[in-house]
């Protein structure tokens, strides 16, 4: 027998330069366990998605008394869509200038042995439990800010924000507002300082070496560079305050009503602070309901964060 | 302007990158700085308008006089320094966000001068005149800066430069990230650029040393972990057929760096 008639002793393959490639068992368990933890997110948030459906159609149309008062679910759902948006938004009126001030003093005007612990204590912020944050607003920022209430009722009140009896407590959106701020002000810098610390050093140099100061070189080259991420940290901010319950249930007394009124004793109420409040004495039909305030929250921040990976992507794409 | 430098040492924090400099840099002529990487002649340019100091621990030891006034002076504010000493990098660096009209205006608009459409316009264009590059974009001002080839790129950072009309201007490698052709321009209007201003340039190109300057300075290192220092100072002609200095010889003729 020759040895060309077996094909597993092929003399013109040496053994030790055999290609033939054989994945590790390590390979395999690896791959195996990307591809289930991938999977099992997605199977979790369409089990979500499935649950509120299910549960959460049947509340679209219900007995009118359901609807805590408001008569049909547009009626309760528009209200409280607005005062969700609106505390969001004004949580990021407070937030995006003060996380963009701190990430330019972490990345561009700190000396590092500062920098770094302030970068720090901001991401500890991040770690506090946001019921935490809720009872420190009910109980020590609101009083404190009893005083800035009635001066603004005051001395602002022709701003629709400000126009009525100001509240006695400081249970209010305007209390709930800071608060919410306070929240998402570490991933707001945290994205920022990100974003600024990437600047390249050449755009820069651009700026410094036309006789820029620190701040106009800021403007030239640090801004327009990281517009984009700055952009995508305020949608994720926006995005956390929008599903953010605590801060709001526990500290502003509700009512569902569109207002802009902000400091006065009834406040309008926010989506996930609704359901907070109602869902424990809850008969089936206002569940349902619930669950449905739930559904267009889901779908509502499902297409803020879309729309914020859009404008990434388009930042990228330049 | 002249430049006058004694007895400079350049540190970062406690490492000594730069030692015992001096030189005279004549006004309105080219000086050419050669010498193998590492050798502290980028970084001995950029203290020429204390750029230097962007580096968190640099400072510098010693008098370096721009027309007369010590630049490093108690009171002397870096930005003013940067006004009277524009820079050109090794890399073009146009702002990327802004037009080749807002680009050549950038220096212009610091310090939040106000300045009317009809000078603006006579500003950009002279600049770009001056960096021979009024006639390739004159048609597309509007248009952003990146969009231009290498070579353009650089010659509108030179008109970025020279808008605000400093005193000196420094040219770090200005061509190391261009082709020939680009790199023939670039020289053509250093050689331009001279009747208006004092022009320091930093190359790892000999040919392009012996073809724009008038005098050239060579940096070494003693040795390796040593600061660099200047070898020799001389007029470009005499640096290229007979140096002081057997090293100079050495490194001009290609036996080492």
């Amino acid at each position: 027998m020759t040895v060309a008639a077996d094909p597993g002793a092929d003399p013109g393959v040496d053994p030790k330069s055999d290609l033939s490639g054989r994945g590790s068992v390590g390979d395999v368990v690896f791959r195996g366990l990307a591809v289930a933890a991938a999977s099992l997110i997605l199977v979790a948030l369409a089990a979500v998605f499935i649950f509120l459906g299910i549960e959460g159609i049947p509340g679209f149309n219900v007995d009118a008394q359901h609807y805590a008062g408001q008569g049909s679910f547009l009626g309760l759902v528009v209200p409280l869509l607005f005062a969700t948006m609106y505390a969001a938004v004004l949580a990021l009126i407070i937030a995006v200038p003060f996380s963009v001030a701190i990430a330019l003093f972490i990345s561009h005007y700190a000396p590092r042995r500062v920098a770094v612990p302030v970068a720090y204590v901001i991401d500890l912020l991040a770690a506090v439990p946001s019921v935490v944050f809720g009872l420190w607003g009910a109980v020590a920022l609101g009083p404190y800010l009893v005083p800035a209430h009635a001066w603004l009722a005051e001395h602002l009140g022709w701003l629709p924000f400000f126009d009525g009896q100001p509240s006695g407590n400081g249970r209010t959106l305007f209390t709930a507002s800071i608060v919410l701020a306070v929240m998402i002000l570490p991933i707001i810098t945290s994205i920022c300082r990100e974003v600024f610390a990437q600047t390249p050093r050449l755009h820069e140099e651009a700026a410094l070496a036309l006789g820029a100061t620190r701040w106009e070189m800021v403007r030239y080259a640090v801004f327009p560079y990281a517009r984009s991420g700055m952009v995508s940290a305020v949608m994720l901010g926006l995005g956390r305050a929008l599903g953010e319950t605590m801060a709001i249930a526990m500290i502003a007394s509700p009512k569902v009503v569109i207002s802009l009124f902000i400091v006065g004793t009834q406040n309008p109420q926010t989506i996930a602070a609704h359901i907070a409040q109602g869902y424990k004495e809850s008969t089936p039909d206002r569940l349902s309901v619930l669950i449905a305030t739930g559904l267009v929250l889901f779908a509502f921040t499902f297409l803020v964060n879309a729309f914020a990976r859009w404008i990434v992507a388009r930042g990228r794409a330049k | 302007m002249s430049i006058q430098v004694k007895d400079a040492s350049i540190f970062y924090g406690d490492f000594k990158a730069v030692e015992d400099v001096s030189m005279s840099i004549k006004p309105k002529s080219v000086t050419a700085f050669i010498g193998p990487s590492g050798c502290g002649k980028s970084t001995f340019l950029r203290t020429l308008n204390r750029m230097h100091e962007v580096i968190p621990g640099a400072y510098v030891e010693g008098k370096i006089q721009i027309a007369g006034q010590d630049i490093y002076g108690p009171n002397v504010d870096p930005v003013a320094v940067r006004r009277k000493v524009g820079m050109v990098f090794q890399r073009p660096n146009p702002f990327p966000t802004m037009s080749i009209y807002d680009n050549v205006l950038a220096g212009n608009k610091l310090n939040s001068k106000r300045i009317k459409k009809s000078e603006a316009d006579s500003i950009v264009e002279k600049a770009l005149r001056g960096a021979n590059l009024w006639n390739e974009v004159k048609d597309r001002l509007g248009k952003p800066g990146m969009g231009l080839s290498g070579g353009q790129q650089q010659r509108l950072c030179i008109a970025r430069a020279i808008a605000v009309q400093p005193e000196v201007l420094l040219m770090d490698e200005p061509c190391s990230a261009l082709d020939p052709i680009s790199t023939a321009a670039i020289e053509d209007l250093i050689h331009e650029l001279k009747s208006d201003y004092t022009i320091v340039i930093v190359t790892h190109n000999m040919q392009q040393a012996a073809r724009v300057s008038d005098d050239t300075g060579f940096f070494n290192l003693k040795a390796a972990g040593q600061p660099g220092h200047l070898v020799e100072f001389n007029p470009t002609k005499q640096m290229f057929t007979k140096p002081d200095n057997p090293d100079t010889e050495a490194y001009i003729s290609g036996r080492f760096g």
